[in-house]
């Protein structure tokens, strides 16, 4: 047996403790028993520590559940471990299809460990704002910045474990939300937003023009209306470095 | 292939950096000569892991260890991991780079295990095939850990430690001497340790790791989650002999103990070292 044929008879072993393929591999089954271990315990390890408040949440036995599940489904393909928490959410709705507190607190869970290690950008220099033209000023927002519509108090829940107090009982929000996750400097942050203050950021994100922004909620509110809470939500991103460029420098 | 240089000698006494003294390491004067940081926890685009070890890179040297290049992989090394990893590098100038004797990924699977590869010719010629790849791609020469390990494939036609001799001399590699990865593959295959020490070119080892392991079933497993055994400081004094002052560490990866413990061990192999020297 060649090496190439080999190596895919170790993975078809790790992956499916095939007899056949630890026939292929070795005399002795012992030693490759301890590499599957190895492989599956560092699997569900790796989950563990990327979804600790999801573990916490549903218990040890639940928790082992979905992630063997995964471990299952999902065989490991990027080359830093890391990775291998994406898409346990879309395992989560295999696996719990009815309990969607779970898939969003997975949502926020996964969205803090890619935050974490984004790119780096330099805060806003609010001295570059009074030369924007703001009629034509382009956005950009923290390459950190997830967002996804919230349906249940996942978010509560979150922060509940993370404050070392005992979670609430899962519930449906009375009207649907936002949750946002970014970076500010080192910590990243998980923040709930109101249906329309999530809509917004969504619009001047997608279509990056302050312009479509305040014409949007002038429609909404009104001219006076409309434009002070354009205001006060441009505000609200600098402030909290969740817009880190405006383009669009007035002309001399 | 380009030829580089050897790795140079640094005989200093180092620990691997965990998160568990990120602020020892951070906040305070850690008598230590090197750091070894494992290489993907800082392949990242940004964040707090790329400013820890820039701030620990101001203090002392940094080697960096990776995991996850799959030198022995058939179908060669990923583009992106070279990618990143070479980025690493010139962040930080490390004073070495290394990885492991062993294999991950296949296809598009990566096991993220250090996986055993069959002692044979072929498998010679993919390594030495990838080490050159991923030395041109990192400008240097690279170091290479002996792995532990729980399986022998029937048609391998060389001993361990003749493989590694081998793949010196053909990449221009230096070798990091795991004494405890030696005695663990030794337990579990049944070859003396120390033929193993006389046997692996000793002048291309630049870096020792000294840690504990844990018995399994039948086989002894490598967990770096215990104090350095008695029979691991039998070789390293063994070692010492054959290698001389290298730099030298305690690699501790689970259980981890105060900062303190292992600067006590680290101590030991001072002595160790000291006595040779004597």
């Amino acid at each position: 047996m060649n090496l190439n044929k080999m190596q895919r008879a170790f993975r078809r072993w790790l992956t499916t403790a095939d007899a056949a393929a630890a026939h292929r591999l070795a005399e002795d089954p012992r030693g490759l028993h301890v590499y599957q271990n190895n492989y599956r315990v560092q699997l569900m390890n790796c989950l563990e520590s990327t979804y600790p408040h999801l573990h916490a949440f549903i218990g040890d036995a639940a928790f082992r559940y979905a992630a063997a599940a995964h471990v299952g489904r999902q065989p490991p393909r990027a080359w830093t471990l890391d990775a291998y928490g994406a898409g346990f959410e879309a395992t989560l709705r295999t696996v719990f299809p009815d309990n969607p507190d779970l898939h969003e607190l997975a949502w926020i869970e996964w969205s803090l460990a890619t935050a974490f290690v984004a790119r780096d950008t330099a805060p806003l220099d609010p001295a570059h704002l009074a030369h924007v033209d703001w009629d034509r000023a382009r956005l950009g927002f923290a390459p950190s910045l997830h967002m996804a519509r919230l349906t249940t108090n996942a978010a509560d829940i979150w922060s509940a474990l993370q404050d070392g107090a005992d979670a609430p009982e899962a519930a449906m929000l009375p009207a649907p939300a936002g949750a946002i996750v970014w970076r500010r400097g080192h910590v990243a942050r998980l923040r709930v937003l109101a249906a329309p203050d999530f809509e917004a950021l969504r619009l001047a994100r997608a279509e990056g023009s302050f312009a479509a922004l305040c014409a949007r909620l002038v429609d909404r509110h009104g001219a006076d209306d409309g434009v002070a809470s354009a205001g006060a939500l441009l505000a609200d991103w600098i402030g909290n470095d969740l817009l880190t460029r405006v383009s669009g420098i007035r002309q001399p | 292939m380009t030829a580089f240089a050897s790795p140079p000698v640094f005989a200093g006494y180092g620990l691997g950096l965990r998160r568990e003294h990120y602020r020892d390491f951070l906040e305070t004067r850690v008598p230590v000569d090197f750091v070894e940081v494992i290489s993907e926890n800082f392949m990242v685009a940004g964040g707090q892991p790329l400013d820890i070890v820039r701030r620990v890179r101001e203090r002392h040297p940094v080697a960096l260890h990776g995991v996850s290049m799959s030198i022995g992989s058939a179908d060669g090394l990923r583009r992106d991991y070279i990618v990143r990893l070479k980025a690493l590098v010139a962040a930080v100038d490390p004073l070495y780079v290394s990885d492991h004797l062993s294999w991950s990924r296949i296809g598009r699977f990566n096991s993220h295990d250090l996986l055993p590869l069959p002692y044979t010719e072929e498998a010679l010629d993919v390594v030495c095939a990838n080490i050159d790849r991923a030395q041109d791609a990192v400008g240097r020469a690279m170091l290479f850990e002996n792995p532990s390990s729980y399986l022998t494939f029937a048609g391998a036609s060389m001993t361990e430690w003749e493989f590694l001799a081998r793949m010196c001399e053909r990449t221009g590699c230096g070798l990091l001497l795991d004494v405890n990865n030696v005695f663990v593959s030794a337990a579990n295959h049944g070859f003396d340790p120390f033929a193993f020490l006389d046997g692996i070119p000793a002048q291309h080892v630049r870096q020792i790791h000294l840690a504990g392991h844990s018995e399994g079933d039948g086989l002894l497993i490598d967990t770096h989650d215990q104090p350095v055994p008695d029979g691991v400081w039998a070789l390293y004094a063994h070692a010492v002999t054959r290698c001389g002052p290298v730099a030298t560490m305690i690699e501790r990866d689970a259980d981890i103990p105060p900062l303190s413990e292992l600067l006590a061990e680290l101590a030991l192999a001072r002595r160790f070292n000291l006595r040779e020297a004597a």
